[in-house]
């Protein structure tokens, strides 16, 4: 294990308690960041990705979300052994997220800037014309004239509020940016910008990304690794070329199948059959089973272990020398 | 084939604090039987108001609409009803467009109920007969909308939409807010429909790599207006429109040895609010100049395809 | 947001009353008031006397064997006239309470699904109406209309009844642009099928919540009319009107006045319980 390790998510499981059932959200996840590496989370609506992004800040709605155990080490302290205290140090300086919807990730009556000179000011020591004139060079920085400083939320289109998002969450330069499906509320030519513009950025603060989403295509222009998420699993881990070249675990390759491409003739998509399990009631053996064409006995009866399949692409599945073959 | 229906400068306006908003400004197409239009744009272009004035949800400002040959631009009452059993439309937010108080079989018989003439008995097997059609299994019936996920709703959505038999569907972003696997479960469902039943489809969305799978021929709308209108694969292959090209690039494309630049537009779509008469598309395009002040007209530059572009030549032949 | 699938809205009878069964004040609520009907539907059978049977030789005496809260001075047994009152008190409370709120549902419906002009000329109406102040309106309505039960009920029931159509005309505001209104338009369903199965069903649960808790309010109305003599006449027992008749004894004979001003507090306080209740189970977003 090498030791330049920002963050370690390790064997997580995390719960939510509804009158009478328990949501298995997230189990047992094992994920790590390198600094400046843009990670991809990439599954589908109810599979544990914004669990995850909450779990690492520890914003879960409580007391329904409960993590059940496991450990996330950022920097080599496990953050969910801190102190609220020692916590809110961390959210929103180290550590920041922006949210999917920019509509209702700002304060409607306050100022934009101040919005963004109150996240410096909050973590750093500065006089408040300091503040001030940081939270004007963040705006310019993410490409909004300094001049609109004093403009109200409402004054912005959809896609200069995230950008105003945006701002606020790297005000502290943290290490680590939590990017929640940023761009999924915003058209595409904007969702283009915005996409360019984190690049940009991420390169020049140097910060590490977690980008989830279920966008392959986002994956493709931002991520240098994936991730992909299956009812609160990870079940493929892997460079982009790892997965966007070699996928091998069914769900994998099943996604890819299922999206119509811009330079096919086919007049069929082949998506994936059923519905992912219900989270309160999932299978005994591997959660993916039900759906997938290859499951033999074994993968009803057991849960897979993840293998190493060529350095640093993990995946997590029985049959992958049948699923590859054919 | 015959057109089954055809706009002519189809015009709705709405009056709002600060003017007039011309949302759909001037727009003619036809499409054929059997065939599936697809109408792409960005939020705010239009889109969907252009199915919903077709559907008479809202009513149009100006122009005129041929459903059959026949003028229905302002129907009587009686015209009206007809019409309604002809046209239908699925939504795109399969959680808002169903009824929380019904079930998925009174969701269905609903439309029969207000048709008339059909006993309790018939529409329930009816609703059946839909529920299979749409692939819902039976055990669904008396089920409440909340308690199925996004997928199955969208297929309540689609068995409404054909409980009356229509020719022709107006499709707003129908598969959207549904996930990869599901919305390809959802698409193969309305394409296989399509045949069966020669189904007529407005298709409207925001996603260019599913219209492009999913229609015959596309429409480019931007800020009310026509910007570009080819069948499917020339207007893929031979993207004119500097709206339409940067629309193209910026989709991301899921492959990581293919990523095409990304044209950058500048700005975001300006007020469609007494739009001024030139060019919409001018404040954000890289081609831009006085000529483009002037009103825009579209041309057909090669057969079928046509472009509310002045420069179109220009910007093409420089590309090349 | 993700998960949570199963946990989305459960707007089903079942589950309304799974979640009501949970709350156990609105269970106290609910137990209270379904005492009370029944009291009144059997008022003839466990009362232990006629509610106007006299009784010259035991006038106001205090709660003894035979009469267990006593009597008052015309000799008559108060918990007999107690169990009689509340036919009064529910009967008029309950049907001044329907009369408001059908006004009401076809006002706010009508204002809120047409909008516009409509809207605005029924709106302006209710303004004006609530201009004046209710109990004023309500001792002119029943002073014009005379005492009795009926005018009783007329004057509560128009005097609540803005409240309900305002209610109801912001919750439809909400739901009129639902995708499944327009769904039913395009299948050319008619505005009043549209609004009784599609508007009203899924705008009517804080309205519900609104009737409940204001049936209480309706029952102390009934008594403060009958208090001030407006409401329900003499025979005819009412707990506002025993209140009212015991009060020059109130020194002496405190009685007289305790056990009306309970039940009244009761029966109000049950309304309010359910009420509360309902609130909380009608709209599962308020679930923790």
């Amino acid at each position: 294990m090498d030791n330049n390790k920002l963050l370690e998510i390790k064997n997580l499981v995390v719960q939510y308690e509804s009158d009478d059932s328990v949501v298995h959200a997230v189990n047992g996840v094992n994920l790590s960041f390198r600094s400046g590496e843009t990670v991809g989370l990439v599954g589908e609506t109810g599979a544990g990705k914004t669990t995850i992004a909450r779990s690492i800040l520890r914003i879960l709605p409580s007391p329904q979300a409960e993590v059940v155990s496991g450990e996330i080490l950022f920097e080599g302290e496990d953050l969910l052994k801190l102190s609220e205290k020692e916590m809110r140090k961390i959210r929103g300086n180290k550590i920041a997220m922006i949210f999917q919807d920019p509509m209702t990730a700002l304060n409607p009556i306050e100022r934009v800037g101040d919005q963004i000179a109150e996240a410096i000011s909050l973590h750093n020591r500065v006089t408040p014309a300091e503040a001030e004139e940081r939270a004007i060079k963040m705006l310019e920085m993410v490409g909004i004239p300094g001049s609109r400083y004093s403009e109200y939320p409402h004054q912005f289109s959809g896609g200069m509020k995230q950008r105003v998002v945006i701002a606020m969450a790297l005000a502290c330069k943290p290490e680590l940016l939590l990017a929640d499906e940023p761009t999924t509320a915003l058209d595409v030519t904007i969702q283009a910008q915005v996409l360019e513009l984190m690049k940009a950025l991420k390169k020049q603060l140097n910060s590490c990304v977690l980008m989830i989403t279920h966008d392959l295509g986002v994956v493709a222009s931002i991520c240098d690794s994936v991730a992909v998420i299956y009812a609160g699993e990870i079940v493929e881990y892997g460079s982009l070329a790892d997965i966007f070249d070699y996928a091998s675990h069914p769900y994998t390759k099943g996604l890819f199948a299922s999206l119509p491409k811009l330079n096919s003739k086919e007049r069929r998509l082949k998506p994936i059959k059923g519905l992912m399990p219900d989270p309160t009631n999932l299978p005994k053996g591997c959660s993916f089973c039900e759906r997938c064409g290859y499951a033999k006995d074994i993968c009803r009866e057991k849960k897979p272990e993840t293998i190493e399949m060529s350095p640093g692409h993990y995946v997590k599945c029985f049959l992958i020398e049948e699923v590859q073959n054919g | 084939m015959a057109d089954l229906l055809e706009v002519v400068d189809l015009k709705k306006y709405f009056k709002t604090g600060s003017g007039m908003l011309h949302a759909v400004d001037g727009v003619n197409f036809s499409i054929e039987e059997g065939k599936t239009l697809g109408v792409v744009g960005e939020s705010g272009c239009g889109k969907s108001t252009l199915g919903r004035t077709i559907l008479h949800l809202l009513d149009s400002t100006g122009g005129r609409i041929f459903f059959e040959g026949k003028d229905v631009t302002n129907p009587s009452k009686r015209e009206l009803g007809r019409l309604r059993k002809e046209m239908q439309i699925i939504f795109q937010d399969p959680f808002s467009s169903l009824n929380p108080r019904m079930s998925v079989s009174e969701a269905i018989k609903y439309p029969l109920k207000v048709a008339g003439g059909m006993s309790s008995a018939e529409m329930q097997k009816q609703a059946e007969k839909l529920m299979d059609v749409v692939g819902l299994a039976s055990r669904y019936a008396n089920a409440y909308p909340h308690e199925l996920d996004g997928g199955r709703r969208q297929r309540i959505g689609i068995a409404r939409a054909l409980a009356l038999n229509p020719k022709f569907i107006v499709c707003d972003e129908p598969v959207s807010a549904l996930d990869v696997s599901i919305q390809a479960q959802v698409l193969n469902l309305m394409l296989d429909l399509q045949e069966e039943r020669k189904l007529t489809y407005m298709f409207v969305t925001h996603d260019l790599s599913v219209v492009k799978y999913i229609s015959d021929d596309i429409l480019v709308m931007y800020l009310g207006e026509v910007v570009e209108k080819a069948p499917s694969d020339e207007l893929f292959a031979n993207t004119l429109h500097p709206y339409s090209k940067a629309l193209l690039s910026a989709i991301p494309v899921p492959d990581i040895h293919n990523i095409t630049p990304v044209i950058p537009l500048r700005g975001e779509i300006t007020s469609p609010i007494d739009p001024k008469p030139g060019c919409r598309f001018m404040a954000r395009c890289p081609y831009a100049d006085e000529a483009c002040k002037k009103k825009q007209k579209l041309r057909e530059l090669y057969p079928g395809h046509f472009v509310s572009c002045c420069k179109c030549e220009a910007i093409n032949s420089t590309a090349n | 947001m993700s998960k949570k699938r199963d946990r989305k809205s459960n707007t089903g009878i079942g589950a309304v009353w799974h979640r009501l069964k949970k709350n156990k004040l609105a269970v106290v609520g609910l137990i209270i008031v379904i005492a009370l009907l029944l009291t009144s539907v059997l008022a003839p059978w466990i009362a232990p006397y006629s509610y106007d049977e006299q009784d010259a030789s035991s006038s106001l005496v205090g709660p003894c064997k035979e009469h267990l809260l006593g009597t008052d001075k015309l000799g008559r047994d108060i918990l007999s006239r107690l169990i009689y009152g509340s036919q009064q008190s529910l009967k008029i409370g309950l049907l001044a309470v329907a009369m408001a709120a059908c006004i009401g549902i076809i006002i706010g419906s009508i204002a809120g699904f047409y909008g516009g002009i409509v809207d605005n000329i029924l709106m302006r109406i209710l303004d004006v109406y609530q201009c004046i102040p209710m109990m004023l309106m309500c001792i002119a309505l029943a002073a014009a209309l005379g005492a009795g039960v009926i005018n009783t009920i007329i004057a509560i029931g128009v005097c609540t009844a803005p409240g309900y159509a305002r209610l109801l005309r912001a919750t439809i505001l909400t739901v009129r642009d639902k995708e499944y209104v327009e769904a039913a338009r395009a299948v050319n369903a008619s505005d009043f099928s549209i609004i009784m199965t599609q508007v009203v069903p899924n705008a009517i649960s804080p309205l519900i919540v609104e009737i409940t808790m204001s049936i209480g309010g309706a029952i102390l109305f009934v008594a403060m009319l009958s208090f001030l003599g407006l409401g329900i006449q003499p025979p005819t027992p009412e707990w506002g009107a025993m209140l009212s008749e015991g009060r020059s004894y109130m020194r002496e004979h405190s009685s007289l006045v305790l056990f009306p001003g309970i039940c009244i507090m009761i029966s109000v306080l049950a309304f309010n319980l359910l009420g509360d209740g309902l609130r909380d189970a009608l709209d599962p977003r308020l679930k923790n």
